[in-house]
């Protein structure tokens, strides 16, 4: 089971690392953008907005915890 | 060679060399410190395993269909290329320490001193292990790279190809120095792989959403030019923060509270 555990632990640093909100929030801009795809938008410009936003409130949080 | 082929072959090479720096030191540890045998054998298996990796999943992943693909692997792609961007943002803005080569290689050299080591069948265990870790934890970043825009964009060899030449260049100059590459500027060279890799997993990650995006390839220049623009925007109110903390501080100290 210890293996186990490491072997996805070791993945999931790999590839999520430090933030899981990243992933999180890269995959629900992937999900909204397919269902605006859907509803006839080509809404492109989803995913770089919310990178941006996502990338800006991960350095904010990690900022505050080192200043406080 | 299209400009995206020369991006996929650059973002390869410079991600290779970072990597390449940061194995190379905990090797040239090994090997100033307990023979150079042990330690080349293992960056050497390292180096057979993670060709073997890239060999078997390769054509593996090159069977999926190309939306499928695109949206998987760009996703990958664009978390995996964030981490790095956001690691190179708050070193260059001071809320992390640059990674001190010379300091890790000191590290390395005094910890593998004080280190027993096991000799069996001529072979070092200690010095091969940490070598083969080395490399091995290091390479598959590498791998990672190589394999999910080799496969996105449909030339693995090519992305292998440009890793390939920045290993060897580490390699040689390594062995010339016969020290850590202290000097090579590895944040920046992170930031600009964290960069490009965002980029094209935004842009993949969207066009196998279904997504056309305006001007077809051309988006792929304004997608980095946007990129560019926030990380060096988050850069600068990072360092604006410090100097305010910098002053807050000095003020408080003289102030006497």
């Amino acid at each position: 089971m210890t293996r186990l555990t490491n072997f996805f632990r070791f993945w999931y640093d790999f590839i999520v690392g430090d933030d899981w909100v990243i992933a999180a929030g890269v995959v629900i801009a992937l999900i909204v953008t397919g269902l605006l795809v859907r509803l006839g938008l080509n809404a492109w410009w989803v995913m770089p907005a919310a990178v941006a936003a996502l990338l800006a409130a991960s350095i904010q949080r990690e900022t505050r915890q080192s200043r406080d | 060679m299209t400009t995206s082929a020369a991006i996929l072959v650059f973002s390869a090479f410079l991600a290779s060399a970072v990597e390449a720096v940061e194995a190379l030191t905990v090797v040239l540890a090994m090997g100033v410190t307990r023979g150079w045998r042990s330690p080349l054998v293992g960056a050497g298996a390292a180096l057979l395993v993670l060709a073997a990796v890239v060999a078997v999943l390769g054509p593996a992943l090159s069977l999926m269909p190309i939306d499928t693909l695109r949206v998987i692997v760009g996703a990958l792609l664009l978390v995996f290329g964030l981490q790095w961007l956001r690691k190179a943002i708050l070193r260059a803005g001071g809320y992390k320490p640059l990674r001190d080569e010379a300091a890790l290689y000191r590290a390395q050299v005094e910890g593998s001193r004080a280190a027993q080591g096991t000799i069996r069948a001529g072979m070092d265990w200690y010095a091969f292990t940490l070598a083969f870790k080395g490399v091995l934890l290091e390479g598959l970043e590498v791998a990672f790279i190589v394999l999910t825009f080799g496969t996105a964009h449909g030339s693995i060899p090519l992305a292998a190809a440009g890793a390939a030449v920045a290993l060897l260049l580490v390699v040689a100059v390594g062995a010339l120095a016969h020290r850590p590459l202290a000097r090579v500027p590895e944040n920046s060279m992170k930031f600009a792989v964290g960069l490009m890799l965002a980029t094209f997993g935004i842009f993949w990650s969207v066009e196998g959403a279904g997504i056309e995006w305006p001007g077809a390839d051309l988006a792929i220049p304004g997608i980095l030019g946007f990129m560019t623009l926030v990380s060096f925007g988050l850069v600068a109110v990072l360092r604006r923060l410090r100097e305010l903390d910098a002053v807050l501080t000095v003020g408080l100290f003289a102030k006497g509270e």
